[in-house]
């Protein structure tokens, strides 16, 4: 009995050795494929938003393959993706960047869902000099500390709300406004928070309720008694799709009016669709909207983007997948350029970018985040029963007007 | 602008109605707790965990076009036997061993119910609505939403019941007998495994009512059990086990607490003004109690 449990211990251990020999041959590009690596969550608590940038990945990945792929040297390589589960754990990540790199032998990183997580893979591809073209990492300090091998797609977390604030003031008359904030104590949300204050700033407004929101919290009504106590004129949330969705439900049941609402994470909250009318009115912040008109040869327009992507998965794009999908389109055309598969090459590639894309132009900044394309705000608005997202700034895009002031509660049905 | 709070009288109405109907929901939770923890020795991390269970079974009634209220009826009946079969499973093993053992043991099964709820529901922050509109109070300067109004109703709807049917029926004595001493009522007859398994078993009902009663009035998300159990066992720690009297004050204490510290420290303090007064009172308790020379049971 002994002899047989060594025996398979031995059998195995000579299986996992043969396997690492042979994943670590998988280097930068095996055959006619380019390697790319992901840690990707896909339990845990970011698990819906990690499968929406997968499904992005793939959706990228499957229409550039199939579209003749990437051409270097005169050859056409096409991409595959190693992916991870990282369990929304920042830790985890990190180990798992460490692994793709080390072990899988990955020379060209995706980027995971969240600040937070890339913020904990950045030092590992930064230290293995590894490029990372991620989608989903959009808070400012991931710009800030010099990283060379980070390029983002996104615009930054501070230019969220910031167009907000200036349509604030615009419809004040060009006049300063008075803010109501508050903000979940996290890097993204605040981030978002310091746009506010440099906006305010910049347009003499003043910020008269400053509230930080924990983690945990699921109940807002001290703020908003507050707000209706010292009535704003624009108030300002953004504490990811918890703050949303209790934002909107408190709001309408504490009937508070304000005239103007902005947020962040509404379309991630499914706001149109869990609180119906009473969200509507409410401005959002965006990356993408499907009716924008930027094009490219791949996926053709945004709205081509939301039917072919409606066909494969079965939901509508959130602009988590939008872009997701991007940033392979980045690499292509940052591979072709270089026509080269080395790393460095590939880098100054990436670091010379000036595209269009179905989902916006991209242009990185020395920090490495994307500089080329401003964010939207859409309003909600509803027609008897079905509400939507319409976009209503910048007005190059706006498919419709921005209505200003919210109506009251007592005047809304 | 820090003590807003003291130049708008409303202000602090408003703050001690959203305080007291909060509180009363969360001293359902609380007497749950308290109960078995009363009865059994068991201090219940995963208490949070069944309450967000409770609030998905609302919320799957929501979706299938029933009226989540329904859910204070049939959540804690399908959370009855989630918690006896919890016990059959995992709490049987634990009862009358090391507390340690029942705060790991039941830690581990919050994160299993975590993670079972991620993968069924979800990670989506959720809501279920009651359409129950708002009361406006004092020229509409204090407003209630009715959800909360009703939420508070049924939480003491439950508890009296509660309160009559451990005093009144043949099974609430057994369960105060067990508690007094568990021993000896088996001696007299009492089948203690059948009462832990029904204490649990009401326990996690209790989690139930509240959770269908959190649909309505907050948001679900699979990972918010945690601030629950927190506030359920302050609860406790303050009203002392088989209360329940003092349970409903220091429940209600507890929230106007929290808006309170809310007003006055800032929103961000919230949270951790409640956990410096878990600290306070756990000091403070033991302080007492070496003055008075005796254990706590």
């Amino acid at each position: 009995m002994n002899k047989l449990v060594k025996l398979f211990t031995i059998f195995i251990s000579a299986i996992t050795l043969t396997l690492a020999s042979i994943s670590s041959s998988f280097a930068k590009v095996e055959g006619e494929y380019i390697v790319l690596g992901s840690a990707i969550s896909l339990t845990g608590k970011y698990s819906s938003n990690g499968v929406h940038t997968q499904n992005g990945y793939n959706m990228a990945v499957e229409r550039i393959n199939k579209m003749g792929g990437v051409k270097v040297g005169g050859k056409s390589y096409k991409f595959e993706i190693i992916y991870y589960d990282d369990e929304s754990n920042p830790k985890r990540a990190a180990q798992l960047a460490e692994r793709l790199i080390k072990q899988d032998g990955v020379h060209y990183m995706l980027g995971p869902y969240s600040s937070g997580l890339t913020k904990a893979i950045a030092p590992v591809t930064e230290k293995y000099k590894i490029p990372m073209v991620e989608a989903n990492g959009a808070s400012r300090s991931l710009f800030t500390k010099g990283y060379k091998y980070l390029f983002a797609v996104l615009s930054p977390a501070n230019q969220y709300l910031e167009v907000a604030i200036d349509l604030a003031v615009e419809k004040n008359g060009g006049k300063p406004v008075k803010i109501a904030q508050a903000f979940e104590q996290d890097a993204f949300s605040q981030d978002v928070r310091l746009g506010i204050l440099d906006a305010a700033k910049r347009t003499g407004s003043t910020i008269i309720i400053d509230d930080k929101l924990p983690k945990e919290l699921n109940d807002m009504a001290a703020t908003l008694a507050k707000v209706k106590a010292v009535k704003p004129d624009v108030l300002v949330v953004s504490g990811h799709t918890k703050g949303a969705l209790t934002a909107i439900r408190q709001i309408s049941e504490m009937k508070v009016d304000v005239p103007m609402l902005a947020m962040t994470h509404c379309d991630a909250a499914k706001l149109s669709k869990q609180h119906g009318k009473k969200s509507e009115y409410a401005l959002c912040a965006s990356q993408w909207h499907k009716n924008l008109s930027y094009k490219d040869k791949f996926f053709g327009s945004g709205k081509k983007y939301d039917k072919d992507f409606k066909k494969e998965f079965g939901y509508a794009p959130p602009y988590q997948s939008a872009e997701s999908s991007a940033a392979l389109l980045v690499f292509k055309d940052a591979f072709e350029r270089a026509n080269s598969f080395d790393r460095d090459k590939v880098r100054d590639a990436l670091k010379t970018t000036e595209m269009q894309t179905f989902y916006g132009n991209i242009k990185f900044g020395p920090g490495g985040q994307n500089v080329a394309k401003p964010m939207i705000l859409f309003q909600v608005r509803c027609k008897g029963d079905v509400c939507e997202n319409k976009v209503v700034a910048p007005t190059k895009w706006a498919s419709d007007k921005f209505y200003h002031p919210i109506p009251k509660w007592s005047e809304r049905s | 602008m820090d003590f807003l709070i003291f130049k708008a009288p409303m202000l602090m109405v408003q703050a001690s109605l959203d305080g007291i109907l909060l509180g009363i929901l969360f001293a359902l939770i609380a007497y749950g707790m308290a109960l078995q923890w009363g009865v059994m020795n068991i201090i219940n991390i995963a208490q949070g965990d069944l309450v967000i269970l409770g609030g998905y079974i609302a919320y799957t009634m929501y979706l299938a076009g029933i009226h989540p209220a329904w859910g204070v009826i049939v959540a804690p009946i399908i959370m009855y036997f989630v918690g006896v079969l919890l016990y059959k499973l995992v709490i049987n093993k634990v009862v009358d061993r090391d507390l340690f053992i029942s705060i790991l043991a039941t830690f581990g099964i919050a994160i299993v119910f975590q993670q079972l709820m991620n993968f069924v529901f979800g990670a989506d922050v959720v809501v279920a609505q009651s359409e129950y509109g708002t009361t406006m109070l004092f020229d509409n300067s204090v407003t209630l939403p009715n959800s909360k109004i009703f939420s508070a109703f049924i939480s003491v709807l439950y508890a009296v019941a509660l309160v009559v049917y451990m005093k009144k029926s043949r099974l609430g004595r057994a369960i105060r007998a067990t508690a007094q001493n568990a021993r000896a009522a088996k001696i007299l007859g009492v089948d203690t495994e059948k009462v832990y398994a029904a204490t649990f078993g009401i326990n996690a009902a209790l989690c139930g009512i509240a959770g269908a009663l959190i649909s309505i009035t907050l948001t679900l998300h699979p990972y918010v059990g945690l601030p629950y159990t927190v506030r359920s066992f302050m609860i406790v720690i303050v009203a002392g086990l088989g209360n329940l009297p003092a349970v409903a004050i220091s429940g209600m204490g507890l929230g106007l607490f929290e808006e309170f510290a809310d007003y006055i420290l800032g929103t961000e303090f919230r949270i951790g003004a409640v956990f410096m007064l878990l600290v306070f009172i756990l000091v403070y308790r033991r302080f007492k109690l070496s003055k008075k020379r005796e254990y706590l049971k």
